[in-house]
């Protein structure tokens, strides 16, 4: 499972076209969830006039920051719709994208520290049961059997209580499942246009007609907006407002190790979530900083409370060397839940505010998405996360079971 | 890390201070009148800006005072300390007088120039030694 070798890949995976003075669709936003919705566009209602604008390299924003943890055990029913939908994707991608990206179900334990953790965790077990997502409850002894290297003993500041348990939950190669999109979006037909970054919209009344770039003006029947860190900024070109905060959020990696972490373990309550890449590094994410920054790099503290919380449930990662730290600029709304819809604007949709958490939502973002730019109207997966519920008060607080505190 | 300059007890380091998040958002006058569009404008929706950013800060383990500060949310500059209740300094009126030769006065309310950089230095300097702000007109009490 671990140390596998990482798939060969042809030397160009899509082409480099210059952008069509018009579309029938332009997605902004070159992450994992714009080439997602691309590939569904083309894919599930043969919309393939359409071009994905990315103001950097493909895939070079938090898609490439992450640390890829996929798992679906969320509280609410409209939160565990749409993530379980996404890992029963994840299950079939690689064959349908014929690209392995080496998604690597090898479980995923969320752990429990304090009897108000105990108490919420089997809460959610109960829940993802009822909901039809694999959930277990483990004991410290059976935490320990999964994953040796936990310290269990109880005279830890916050000793392992128990931890809920998705076996079906696990990691992927994030920048290769964009690659994986992008070369089968080309295929299709779509155009993937890199250092192409929208610096306006054009409208006609209230509906949008086309977005203004570094690369000129192009024309376009819809737009959907996949910007994870900047939604806010292009939602205030188009003339609204998103209930987003854009906050840095870090991610480290050690030097490669022998495997010794055979799964992903993540604590909200101490905070840290660590799972050994492929080839033997070290993953841990760590916290967002409390402020508002779009500077992809965060505060040295937050990595420095970060890796005492590891350093006290693994106490062999004591041993092990820092070998580089990133920030990646993650937008988040009040209730920990994505959202996806309508916008006030005519023809324009958005698809943002996913946080901390949305590499593992990207294939049913894509898909929902898809549908809604498609259609105008919500996926019924995506309809509870309308921009209206800020409005209506119909909120999906995840904060619990987005599983990390922030 | 952050090193802000509390206008009580000068720098200190962020881990000392609690974020309040956006500046000068002020209860409604009349809540009776909101219609839910509005109340959800103000529970929910707050600038995010990406530049120039005037947000609060609680010095948590210091004086225990909020204040307000201007940041750039890019480079992470800070770029004035002001009391709460006082004028964003770089968005207040233009005074006429000053507005030509970007020299602001030093009181801590005063309305300073546009964006210049000089001004919201002066501003800076003249807040951190007001006496601290025992109001929060804006709401501040988190
Ligand atoms: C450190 C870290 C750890 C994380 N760990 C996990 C995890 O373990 N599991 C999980 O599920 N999620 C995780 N996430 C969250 C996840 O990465 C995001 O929710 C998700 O990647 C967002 O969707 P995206 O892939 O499309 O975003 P991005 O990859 O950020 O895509 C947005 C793109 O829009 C582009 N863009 C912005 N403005 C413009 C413009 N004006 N014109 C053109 N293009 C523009 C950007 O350059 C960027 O490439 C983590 C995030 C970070 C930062
Ligand atoms: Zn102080």
């Amino acid at each position: 499972m671990m140390a596998d070798l990482l798939p060969e890949h042809p030397d160009f995976l899509w082409r480099n076209p210059e952008p069509k003075s018009s579309y029938d669709a332009v997605i902004v936003g070159g992450g994992g969830h714009g080439l997602a919705t691309a590939y569904f566009l083309a894919k599930n209602h043969g919309m393939t006039n359409i071009a994905v604008l990315e103001k950097g390299w493909l895939a070079g924003g938090n898609m490439a920051r992450n640390t890829t943890i996929i798992r679906s055990n969320y509280l609410w029913d409209e939160s565990a719709a749409i993530y379980e939908h996404a890992l029963k994707l994840w299950e079939i991608l690689p064959e349908e994208l014929e690209y392995d990206f080496l998604f690597s179900q090898r479980g995923v334990m969320n752990l429990a520290h304090t009897l108000g953790d105990v108490r919420e965790s089997m809460r959610r077990v109960g829940a993802n049961k009822l909901n039809g997502v694999d959930a277990e409850w483990l004991d410290p002894q059976q935490v320990k059997e999964l994953c040796p290297i936990l310290n269990i003993s109880d005279n830890i500041r916050y000793p392992v209580m128990g931890a809920t348990y998705q076996p079906r939950a696990g990691i992927a190669k994030h920048d290769h499942v964009a690659w994986a999109f992008a070369r089968k979006c080309d295929e299709l037909g779509v155009d993937i246009i890199q250092n192409c970054e929208v610096t306006g919209f054009i409208k006609d009344g209230n509906r949008v007609t086309g977005v203004k770039t570094n690369q000129g003006t192009i024309n376009t029947e819809k737009v959907g907006l996949c910007a994870a860190g900047h939604s806010s900024v292009l939602a205030e070109m188009a003339g609204f407002r998103l209930p987003i905060q854009s906050h840095p959020l870090q991610a480290l990696v050690s030097e490669l190790h022998e495997p010794v972490h055979p799964t992903v373990v993540m604590s909200n309550h101490v905070h840290v979530y660590v799972s050994q890449a492929h080839k033997g590094e070290l993953v841990m994410g760590a916290g967002v900083d409390s402020y508002n920054g779009y500077g992809q790099r965060g505060s040295f503290h937050v990595i420095e409370h970060q890796m005492a919380a590891a350093v006290e449930l693994f106490p062999i990662f004591a041993r092990a060397h820092v070998l580089r730290t990133w920030g990646g600029i993650v937008d988040t709304t009040l209730d920990a839940s994505p959202i996806v819809g309508t916008t006030p604007v005519d023809n324009m949709f958005v698809n943002c505010g996913w946080g901390t958490g949305g590499f593992k939502g990207t294939p049913a973002a894509g898909l929902t998405f898809a549908h809604t730019i498609a259609t105008g109207t919500p996926h019924h997966l995506n309809k509870p996360f309308a921009l209206e519920r800020f409005e209506t008060g119909a909120l999906i607080d995840e904060h619990g079971a987005a599983a990390v505190a922030h | 890390m952050l090193l802000i300059s509390c206008p009580n007890c000068g720098s200190r380091d962020e881990t000392e201070f609690h974020y309040g998040g956006q500046a000068h958002v002020a209860y409604p006058e009349n809540p009776n009148e909101l219609n839910d569009r509005e109340w959800a404008e103000f529970l929910f929706y707050r600038d995010n800006t990406k530049g120039a950013f005037a947000e609060r800060w609680l010095h948590s383990t210091g004086c225990r005072q909020w204040f307000n500060m201007l940041r750039d949310t890019v480079t992470y500059e800070i770029q004035a300390v002001y009391p709460m209740g006082t004028p964003r300094p770089d968005k207040a009126a233009p005074a006429p007088a000053a507005s030509e030769s970007g020299t602001a006065s030093t009181a801590p309310d005063s309305t300073t120039t546009g964006s210049a950089g000089p001004s919201i230095a002066a501003t800076s300097i003249a807040t951190s030694t007001a006496p601290p702000s025992t109001t929060a007109p804006e709401g501040a009490t988190k």
